[in-house]
């Protein structure tokens, strides 16, 4: 008999006692109310925490919207349980594996030893059926982070949970209560079939495409310019609305999970985004929400109405829901073409109004990495001289020369010709909308980067991919081409620069170090796991590499990763070879 | 490290703070402080932990109390550690708070070059000498390499080694015009990774009530040339009413600027004659999932092979428009018009058996792929 997520929440319902309001849903989102370095009640269901945890991973049936599928699940549930932990203790983890294959579990944002991180591959040999592989590391920072298979596509079946970790002293970010959103998109189709739709049709799961009769029609340059570049201006996500339930806390739209406060609470949302391909815009109509914490890093605090937050980001924020009233949390898909949807409310049982998915994005000039040619970089018609010629327009969107590290093989449609910092533009889609929207150089870290050594030496690396043959590379080098990896000396200090070749957003994760996200804040520059990279666009963050060993670094759009978006980096020398 | 200011009454509850230095602030001499606390804190001991620059402070003000409005959350912009914010200043403007807030929507363009003055040209100079020393996989250290070698296989055909299948019929239609009714298949199956794929093309037709007139099968190795094309090399064969025969076939395939999909293919039979074949057809959404396709196909010769009614020359254009609705995209029924000119030798050939050269022809099929 295996334990539904539901049935946790029963559980805390019944076991809740004394906390009838709080212990609504879920078991381990509940709020603490003053003494928050207390840490949530071990016995709380559904939240693991003290030196010793063990998890086991294995296959649950999970419904949602009146169908049931199969998931891949840790200790029977969908999220997997939080794992709240201190900063300064140690932990051992012991994970067994019920599937008949292997399996594992990633820390993600966690800084540990190599062999700890959980990469098939790369850290470890992987988890065989059946067995148990304990991990240990000592927690050495605070913040909000999560864990997810690193095996196959398990992590797309359900295969996540959230990890809180307490500051070992005193929080800056004071809040009355908290709750921990992690978001997912959710498929009864098998991902291994996902991804064979994508390469047997790529714009298969695009139901907004652009046709003759969709009351946005296209100008006949703009049809030509998109046409003579074989691509399609509503290329927005892979996979979309039209396989997937967008998920919070494991409990689709109709389900409304619901967090409750009290009016006039401080109510700290510690939102991950758990998804496998979906990069989401989150916002709570009515309800500004101050950004405090990024990727597990405290920020400066700013206020914005909405954010995108990449695959595998982080954003801690903090809300004042004042009334007696009830707020929606909207998370979008970048496509909108479909929405999670959960409820802030004083009491169980309340709701909002739902807003209606707003109109789909098209991608621009800027998207294209041309901002440079074409002034503000909105300005199609600015293009009308290159499009004169078509054949003109095909060599200045695939012209090695301007980047000599890519390969430049069929698994390359397309090399930005003028890439522009894009760390200061909004989420794609959301140039126009009407209110404050979070760029990556409002992120100010609260405290000073620990290394102030300048870069020594700067990388370059190029995001690559073919979106008709639903190819995804670095430097046009798919994984399992037996690429070089990238090397970095022990506790060097690089500059490393993201290059955005694709039509599509990438949110890329570094295994085992924070980066700082080089955004205009010298000294206090964002310190980021995981880097949401615009198309047409290139990030930089700086790196110390003080943490030996191997390490993954790839997309985590896991169909991108699965297509050859990953690479591994060293760290050299290893602990053993230092003299 | 980061701590904060904490009202007396939580400092009390808590034993941690025990540990903390404390140090006496100066209150009300502060002057990035900016948002009054409330009477509570007023009692503030002063034994407040030592702080980095802190400015979520202003947060810790609202601890226990419902005084602080919501808005006043805005940080100050300064730059500056500052050892005393927010600690029991008098309530003043801030001329920081509120100022992101301001920003109005769609300036982005505004802020779009961050970091920019650090742009300094860095050294490309690779990784340095000792990036190269140690084991070439760190796990071998802990994990016997053998096992760690399979691991690493695996990953490496995880991520980017995968193959996929692919069988499409394009096209399962019956053409009714003057003359016989004729049934048409043409089916297109792939196997492969990204770059080599095996194809197997067919078509055929026949007569409703009638024997199969003819039918083509082709086995291509295909491999990218570009990001849009393939190049195409095989074997045909071909088997009819009358005499069978076998072909080499050469051609390129992919997706035209425009996005003209296109198939252009050379074939040299077992006879020695020489022919080809252009094909070339657009996908024009109307509505999510309704779709017009204008095709074309244009068969060439380099002589007149008399035995299969071939001229040389331009042989036969069929020029086509389909429509097709896809109620899901692995299956679209599709009504269709479609122009069927011989011309030359190959339409004399065509009139001396009985054929009308020139035909229009409705059609209704069926599009399909798993």
């Amino acid at each position: 008999m295996t334990i539904t997520r539901r049935d946790a929440l029963n559980g805390a319902l019944t076991l809740g006692g004394g906390m009838a309001i709080t212990a609504l849903l879920p078991g381990w989102a509940r709020a603490q109310s003053h003494a928050h370095h207390t840490p949530m009640a071990a016995a709380s269901p559904g939240v693991l925490s003290g030196e010793r945890i063990a998890l086991s991973i294995g296959e649950t049936p999970f419904a949602v919207g009146g169908r049931t599928g199969h998931a891949i699940t840790v200790n029977g549930t969908l999220p997997a349980p939080l794992i709240r932990l201190r900063e300064g203790q140690n932990v051992r983890i012991d994970v067994t594996n019920h599937l008949d294959v292997d399996s594992s579990i990633h820390w993600h944002g966690i800084l540990l030893p190599f062999q700890m991180d959980g990469v098939p591959g790369i850290s470890f040999p992987g988890i065989r059926p059946h067995e148990t592989f304990t991990y240990e590391f000592p927690i050495r920072q605070a913040g909000t982070y999560w864990y997810h298979s690193h095996s196959g596509l398990q992590e797309a079946m359900g295969h996540y949970g959230p990890i809180v970790i307490d500051p070992e002293h005193h929080d800056p970010v004071a809040y009355d209560r908290e709750h921990v959103l992690v978001l997912s998109d959710w498929s009864f189709m098998h991902p291994h079939r996902i991804m064979t739709r994508l390469k047997q049709s790529p714009d298969y799961f695009n139901r907004q495409q652009n046709t003759l009769f969709d009351g946005r029609p296209m100008t006949a340059e703009q049809r030509l310019m998109w046409g003579g570049m074989r691509m399609m201006p509503s290329d927005i996500a892979d996979v979309t609305g039209a396989t997937y339930t967008y998920l919070v806390n494991g409990h689709g739209p109709a389900e409304n999970w619901t967090g409750l406060f009290e009016p006039g609470e401080r109510v700290r949302l510690r939102i991950i985004n758990a998804s496998a391909m979906s990069i989401m815009n989150i916002r709570i109509p009515g309800l500004p929400m101050t950004v405090v914490n990024a990727d597990g890093e405290n920020v400066r605090p700013f206020t914005v109405d909405e954010f995108q937050i990449g695959v595998a980001e982080t954003y801690d924020v903090i809300v004042t829901p004042a009334g007696d009233r009830a707020y929606t949390i909207v998370s979008e898909s970048i496509d909108r073409s479909g929405m999670g949807r959960a409820t802030l409310a004083p009491r169980p049982g309340m709701a909002a109004n739902v807003p209606p998915l707003r109109e789909r994005p098209t991608l621009t000039m800027r998207d294209m990495g041309m901002a440079g040619m074409a002034g503000d970089g909105m300005d199609h018609a600015a293009m009308g001289h290159d499009m004169d010629g078509g054949g003109a327009m095909d060599h200045n969107m695939r012209d090695g020369s301007v980047a000599p590290g890519v390969d430049l093989n069929p698994g390359v449609d397309m090399i930005a010709p003028m890439p522009v910092d894009r760390t200061g533009d909004r989420g794609l889609g959301l140039d126009r909308v009407g209110h404050r929207v979070l760029v990556y150089t409002d992120l100010e870290a609260l405290s000073p980067n620990p290394d102030p050594r300048p870069p020594a030496r700067e990388l370059q690396i190029h995001l690559t991919g073919n979106m008709e043959r639903y190819m995804w590379s670095f430097d046009g080098r798919r994984f399992s081409e037996q690429v070089e990896p990238i090397r970095f000396a022990r506790d060097e200090r690089v500059r490393v620069k993201l290059v955005n070749d694709t039509m599509m957003t990438h949110p890329i994760h570094l295994h085992g170090f924070f980066f700082e996200l080089v955004n205009g804040h010298p000294g206090r520059h964002p310190r980021k796991h995981t880097v949401n990279v615009l198309p047409g666009g290139f990030v930089r963050f700086d790196l110390t590499a003080d943490a030996p060993g191997d390490w993954a670094f790839h997309c985590h759009l896991m169909m991108h990763m699965h297509a050859g978006m990953f690479n591994v980096v060293t760290v050299r020398p290893l602990d053993g070879d230092m003299a | 490290m980061k701590r904060t200011i904490t009202l007396a009454a939580l400092i009390a509850a808590s034993p941690t703070l025990a540990q903390h230095q404390g140090h006496d602030t100066v209150e009300a001499a502060d002057p990035h402080a900016h948002h009054a606390m409330d009477a509570q804190a007023e009692t503030d001991t002063g034994d407040q932990p030592e702080r980095p620059p802190d400015l979520h402070v202003s947060h810790d003000m609202t601890q226990g109390t419902e005084t602080l409005p919501d808005a006043e959350n805005a940080p100050p912009q300064t730059a500056e550690p500052d050892p005393h914010a927010g600690h029991s200043a008098p309530e003043e403007p801030d001329p920081h708070a509120g100022h992101r807030m301001d920003e109005p929507a769609g300036t982005h363009d505004d802020h779009a070059m961050p970091g920019m003055a650090d742009e300094s040209a860095l050294p490309q100079s690779g990784p340095p000498p000792e990036a190269f020393s140690g084991p070439a996989h760190a796990a071998d250290t802990v994990f016997p390499p053998a096992v760690m070698a399979e691991a690493r296989e695996n990953l490496r055909r995880e991520n980017g080694a995968m193959t996929v299948g692919l069988v499409s019929v394009d096209r399962l239609e019956a053409a009714i015009g003057d003359g016989e009714d004729a049934y048409v298949w043409e089916l297109n199956a792939r196997y492969g990774g990204d770059i080599d794929r095996l194809w197997i093309k067919s078509e055929g037709e026949g007569a409703f009530g009638g024997a199969l007139e003819e039918v083509e099968i082709q086995a291509l190795w295909s491999h990218a040339i570009g990001p849009f094309f393939d190049f195409q090399a095989g074997v045909r064969a071909d088997f009819r009413d009358g005499p069978d025969s076998a072909h080499l076939a050469l051609g390129v395939q992919g997706l035209a600027p425009y996005m003209f999909e296109v198939d252009l293919a050379a074939f040299l039979s077992d006879d020695g004659d020489l022919t080809a074949r252009i094909e070339a057809e657009y996908d024009q959404r109307l509505t999510q999932s309704m779709i017009l396709q204008p095709r074309v196909e244009l068969n060439l010769s380099a002589q007149d092979i008399p035995e299969l009614g071939i001229g040389s020359g331009f042989s036969d254009l069929e020029a086509g428009l389909r429509l097709r609705y896809e109620i899901v995209p692995e299956f679209a029924p599709y009504i269709g018009l479609e122009w069927q000119r011989q011309f030359g030798d190959t339409a004399d050939f065509a009139r001396a058996a009985g054929d009308d050269p020139d035909r229009w022809v409705l059609l209704a099929g069926v599009k399909f792929w798993f």
